[in-house]
Formats: C-alpha cells, structure tokens, sequence
C-alpha cells in the first residue's frame, strides 16, 4: 500500500523462502539416506561377500568365484528354486482369492466406520510376534492337537497335518492374509463409484459389473497385493522350518543350512542374491501388468 | 509454593538414593570380589541347577555362550579374540579341532581323576596328544533308534530295517544334523568302522540314505524332535538317542531309545580351557567341580538332556541318589548296564569323517534333504 513497506517486506519473505525450502529439504533428506542405509549398503554387502571365501571358519575378504561356482553347480539348487517359487505363488494366489469376499465387503458393504473397526480387526493379529503364532499352529496342527482331534471325534483317522501344503500354506496366509486384505480393501474403497453407478443405471448385473468394472480398475491395487503376499511367502523362513518340515525345502531354508554348515555366508550370500534377483523380476513384470494401458 | 515441592522432590530423590544404596550395599561389595568364567557350550549346560552351587562357592558367574553344532563353535572361537573364552564345552570329535587350530590349553593331567574313570574313557580317543590331555570327558550317550512305542515296539526296533517299513511312509523323522544320521545308516550297511568309508562304502551310504527319503516326515531341530516324537506324528527318529527320550521319558511319554542289533553310536561332551584365558585357575576348578561326583551327578541329570557319566565315583553317588535314574539311564553298579554295551562292541565311537570332508558329508545332507 505504502512504498516504505515494501523494502521492509523484502528480506522477510526472502526468510520466509529459505524457511519453505530447509523445510522441504528437511523431508527429503530421509529418503537418499534411509535408501542408503537401508538397501544400498547391505545389497552392496551381500554383492561383496558373495566373492569372499571362508578360511578355518572365518570370512575372509577375497575376490573368487568359488561360492558363485558351488551354488550354482548344485544339481539340486533349480529343483529347489521353483519349489520355493511355484510354492510362494500358489500362496500369494491363494490368499488373495481368500481374501478378496471379505475386502468386498469391507469396501463395499460396510460403512466407513465400521470398515476402519473391521481393518483394525484385521491388522490385530500384528500385535502379537509372529514366530508365537506360527509355534500355535503347531497345536492345531500336530497329532493329537486340536484339528485331529476333531476329525478323530467324528471318525476320521486325524492325523498329524504337519509337514504338509497345508501347513506350510497357513504360515504364508498368517503372515501375508492381513496385509494382502489391507491393500485391497484400500484398492476397492477407492474405486471410483460413478463409474459404478452408472453400470449399474445402464442396466449391468453385479457380476458384469464386478468383473468389467470394479476388478479393472483396482488392478493396480490388487496386483500390489498379490505381489506382497508373494514377498513375504518367498522369504519366509519360520513357517517353512516350523510347519512345512522337511516335507518342503525352500530357499531360505538353504541358505540356513550353507550358514550352518561351515559358515559359509558367501554361498548364502549367493542363494540370497538369486531370490532378490527372481523377486525383482517378479515385483517389475507385475508392475508393469498392473499398470498397463488398458486396451 | 513451586520452590517447596522442588525442595521436597530433590530430598525425596536424595532420601531415596540414599536408602537405595544402603540396601544394594552388601550385592555391591560381594559383586566387586565376583570374577566372571565365561563358558562356550551347547544349549542347557549352564542351568542354574548344575552351576549354582559352584558359583556360590567360588564367588563366580558363569557367563555362557551357546552355540549349536561343532561348526558354529569353531567360528565363535574363530571369530573372537584369544581368551574369550574360558571354558569350552565340545563334542568329543571336534577336539582334535580345536588342538590342531591352537584354541585349547594343554591339561595337567594330575589335575583331575582320571583314575577314577572306566578304563573305557581314560585315554579318550582325540583327547591325549604328547602325554598331555587336552580336553576331560564330561558325559556320553548312545545314540540309536528313538521310536514312540505306540507307533513300533521294542521288538520292531531291534533292526534299523524296520525304518524302510511301508507301515512308517511318511512316519520317518530326522536330527537335521549329518553326522549321526549318515553314521547310523553307515552302520545298516554293516561297515566296521562307520566314519572310516572308502569311495565304495560312501557311494553305498549315500544310496542307502536316499532309499529313506520318501518316508521322512521331516527335519527337526531339539524341540521340533521332542514334540513330533511325543505326539506321535513321526514312529522313530534313527541317530538320536536318550538326550531326546529321555526328556520325554520323564514327562511320562511313551518312547524310547533302542540300541539296533546293527549297534549303535557314542556322543561324547568334553571340557576344555581355552587359549589364552585369564581365569586358568578358576576354570580348572570349574573342570575339576563337574568331575566331582556332586558335578557329575548334576550334568547326569541335566534338564536339557541327560547323559551318562564317565566316573565310578559319579556312578556311585547317583545309585545313592537317584536309583531309579541310575536304572533308567543304565548305569547300575551291581547288574547289567551300559559299559556292557560298550564291551560287547555294539558301539562305535560318532566321529567326523575320515576319508571325505566334513564339507562333503555335509554338501551330500543338504541334497538329501532338498531330495
């Protein structure tokens, strides 16, 4: 308004530039760094040791191939790689079938406020350690436990379900069935409803309208995840030694025993670098699916 | 008013303190005098049950590092300055190990009661190099066929054969461990000397074993052999023995250990000092305490697994003691009993592999596994 104001006004909103952008930089300075610490450097490792050897029991830093020669000259090692991944897939497949009626529901039928109630049930399960509740289903599970005697009470044999798919399929939906239901609960709430309504004005059945309108356009939310369900069977470890048994090796499993026997972190290191290898491949092609053109 | 409350907390905090420090003041000056032993061993051994009346005596805490399987431990000791360690606790076969790679002190050999031993495990295989001992055997077990009674009698026991059986398909469990198990099936193949195989023998070892596969129910570790043998989800466990069953015995489950007429193995746990530790006396006495017939009893009744001993005296104290666990475990003094299954030769020392490498044995368990 006045003109004396305004050199006043000048350095303050130079301040207030400065103060916006220390701001910003205050947030973003986390992420090169968490990327950092949190992926760069122990992938970085993990590449570096798997050229290291191992002398009398200790690691020793080296540059040889030998670990990458043992394990990929295992005769066993690709039998064991598609067991894990066909396994893990069948997993991710079936938990996301399992919980797709009820994130449905839960974006669909309930109100909001019911739907954060039914979330909050559903990420419960967290707040206990999962090695508690896989050691759980080996209750339920064992001979003489609680599914057994059941089956035994109205005649069948009961026997132990230990060591078997089943089993080994319950640890992946205990650890993956909440997150999976997480993302695809958010994935159909955000499905835009005009679209719907207008299939539905436009005389559409439910079905047609589930499987043209609702499921193309929370793919990407889905397929996400999918893919989580898939992340967390692959590399679990707990569940594949505690109810899948010997019944079914898997990766992580291998590379507990190449550690256990003798030390050998390099060879680990390089069982380890083939699952992120075949993860990564997996994580971009069902990225890639999810968010194509459609058409 | 604000001043007063100030006033009032620092006197309360300052009262506190005080009363604090009177009360600690007796822990305090006893901690001061208390030296730390620290303890390489398997799991269970420092049970407060076995230890306690020797820390007590001594005005010591033992301080245990545990570790599972020979490898691991020679890469803790391997890992770790010299000194580290005090005590170590260690599968017999892996103290040659340990004496070829420097990490174990010589033993005064009058230090401890050898003559007190059975003849069978004074001059212990692997222990005595030069004259000197380097490691006191502390305690054995036979390893043979655990079973659940339910699931196959004694009399079904008394050959491995029995594990091929298509009444077990699927009912076959395993100690995710390769050396008792390639050295038990080693012994259905009738060699003499079951760690000693040349090309022949191994190959047939390995085709033996893998003949066992599709009846293998799993591979477990302590606990996941306690509870599929308790509940019956597997019928036998081959290469274990009453380290397993006798725990389970003695909660009341039905199962036991039968040595096959195709004999068993021998585990064997030894005690020695380590290289470069400061407490040299305070571990010798520990040594000397487990081989006590106090000491001796304690690591015979161990809760994590118990084992037989190796000294008349210990044998002595716990038919005082304990008879029925004396009769359980075998080790009567008047009768029948375990050194019988020793003379009779029925039992074979559990060793590393001597013509193939540890690595070999191991390489050859994992595809067995991953079969």
């Amino acid at each position: 308004m006045t003109s004396p104001a305004l050199p006043a006004r000048a350095p303050a909103r130079r301040f207030q530039n400065l103060y916006l952008r220390t701001w910003q930089a205050l947030w973003v300075l986390p992420l090169p760094a968490w990327l950092l610490f949190f992926f760069a450097v122990p992938l970085g490792l993990l590449v570096a040791i798997s050229f290291w050897s191992v002398v009398n029991y200790r690691l020793t830093p080296d540059a040889t191939l030998s670990a990458w020669r043992y394990v990929l000259g295992l005769d066993f090692l690709w039998a064991s790689f598609w067991r894990s991944y066909g396994l893990s897939l069948a997993s991710a497949v079936a938990i996301s079938l399992l919980a797709f009626p009820a994130s449905y529901a839960m974006a669909f039928v309930a109100a909001p406020r019911q739907r954060l109630v039914l979330l909050g049930l559903a990420i419960a399960p967290f707040f206990t350690s999962y090695l508690v509740r896989i050691y759980s289903w080996q209750v339920f599970l064992a001979e003489g436990g609680v599914i057994s005697s059941i089956i035994q009470a109205f005649g069948g044999k009961g026997e132990s379900l230990l060591n078997t798919y089943f089993a080994l399929f319950l640890g992946h939906a205990t650890l993956a069935l909440p997150v999976v239901l997480i993302l695809q609960t958010i994935a159909l709430a955000n499905v835009d409803r005009t679209g719907i309504s207008a299939a539905a004005n436009l005389g559409a059945r439910p079905g047609a309208i589930l499987f043209r309108v609702i499921l193309p356009a929370a793919r990407p939310g889905l397929a996400l995840g999918l893919l989580f369900a898939f992340l967390l069977s692959y590399a679990e470890f707990v569940s594949a030694a505690y109810l899948g048994g010997g019944a079914f090796q898997t990766l992580p499993i291998l590379v507990t025993d190449l550690v256990r026997a003798g030390q050998q972190w390099p060879r680990a290191a390089v069982v380890s670098l083939l699952m992120i290898a075949s993860l990564l491949a997996t994580a971009l092609a069902t990225v890639l699916w999810a968010y194509r053109e459609k058409g | 008013m604000t001043r007063d409350i100030i006033a009032t907390r620092r006197q309360l905090i300052k009262g506190g303190l005080a009363a604090a420090a009177a009360i600690a003041t007796p822990a305090i000056l006893r901690a001061q005098g208390r030296r730390d032993l620290t303890m390489l061993t398997w799991a269970g051994h420092a049970d407060p049950d076995v230890i306690g009346a020797f820390e007590d005596a001594h005005n010591v805490r033992i301080r245990a590092k545990e570790y599972v399987g020979g490898d691991q431990m020679l890469a803790q000791i391997a890992q770790s300055p010299a000194g580290t360690y005090d005590v170590i606790l260690s599968d017999a076969e892996y103290v040659v190990q340990l004496k070829q790679a420097g990490f174990i002190e010589p033993l005064a050999a009058e230090d401890y009661p050898f003559d007190d031993f059975f003849p069978e495990f004074q001059n212990f295989r692997g222990h005595w190099f030069e004259g000197d001992p380097y490691a006191v055997f502390l305690r054995f077990g036979f390893l043979g066929l655990s079973h659940n009674r339910a699931a196959m009698s004694e009399a079904e026991a008394r050959s491995y054969r029995g594990l091929w059986d298509p009444r077990h398909e699927g009912r076959i469990g395993h100690f995710d461990w390769h050396l008792p198990n390639l050295g038990t099936l080693s012994l259905v193949n009738g060699n003499e000397a079951p760690f000693d195989l040349d090309d022949g023998d191994w190959t047939e070892l390995t085709e033996t074993m893998m003949s066992l596969r599709p009846q293998v129910r799993g591979f477990y570790d302590y606990g996941g052999m306690l509870s599929a043998l308790r509940s019956g989800e597997v019928a036998a466990i081959p290469g274990i023995g009453d380290w397993i069953t006798g725990v389970l015995a003695r909660d009341g489950a039905d199962v036991t250990t039968t040595i096959p007429e195709e004999g068993g193995l021998q585990w064997t746990e030894s005690l020695s000092i380590g290289v470069g530790s400061r407490n040299q006396d305070l571990a010798r006495t520990f040594l000397q305490y487990m081989l006590s017939p106090e000491g001796q009893v304690k690591t015979a009744t161990l809760k994590a697994y118990p084992a037989m001993i190796p000294t008349r005296a210990g044998w002595a104290l716990l038919n005082d003691e304990l008879p029925g666990e004396a009769q359980r475990q075998n080790m009567v003094l008047n009768g029948p009993n375990a050194l019988d299954e020793i003379r009779a030769g029925r039992i074979r020392l559990r060793e590393l592999p001597v013509q193939q490498s540890l690595e070999t044995w191991n390489d050859t368990w994992t595809r067995y596994k991953n079969a």
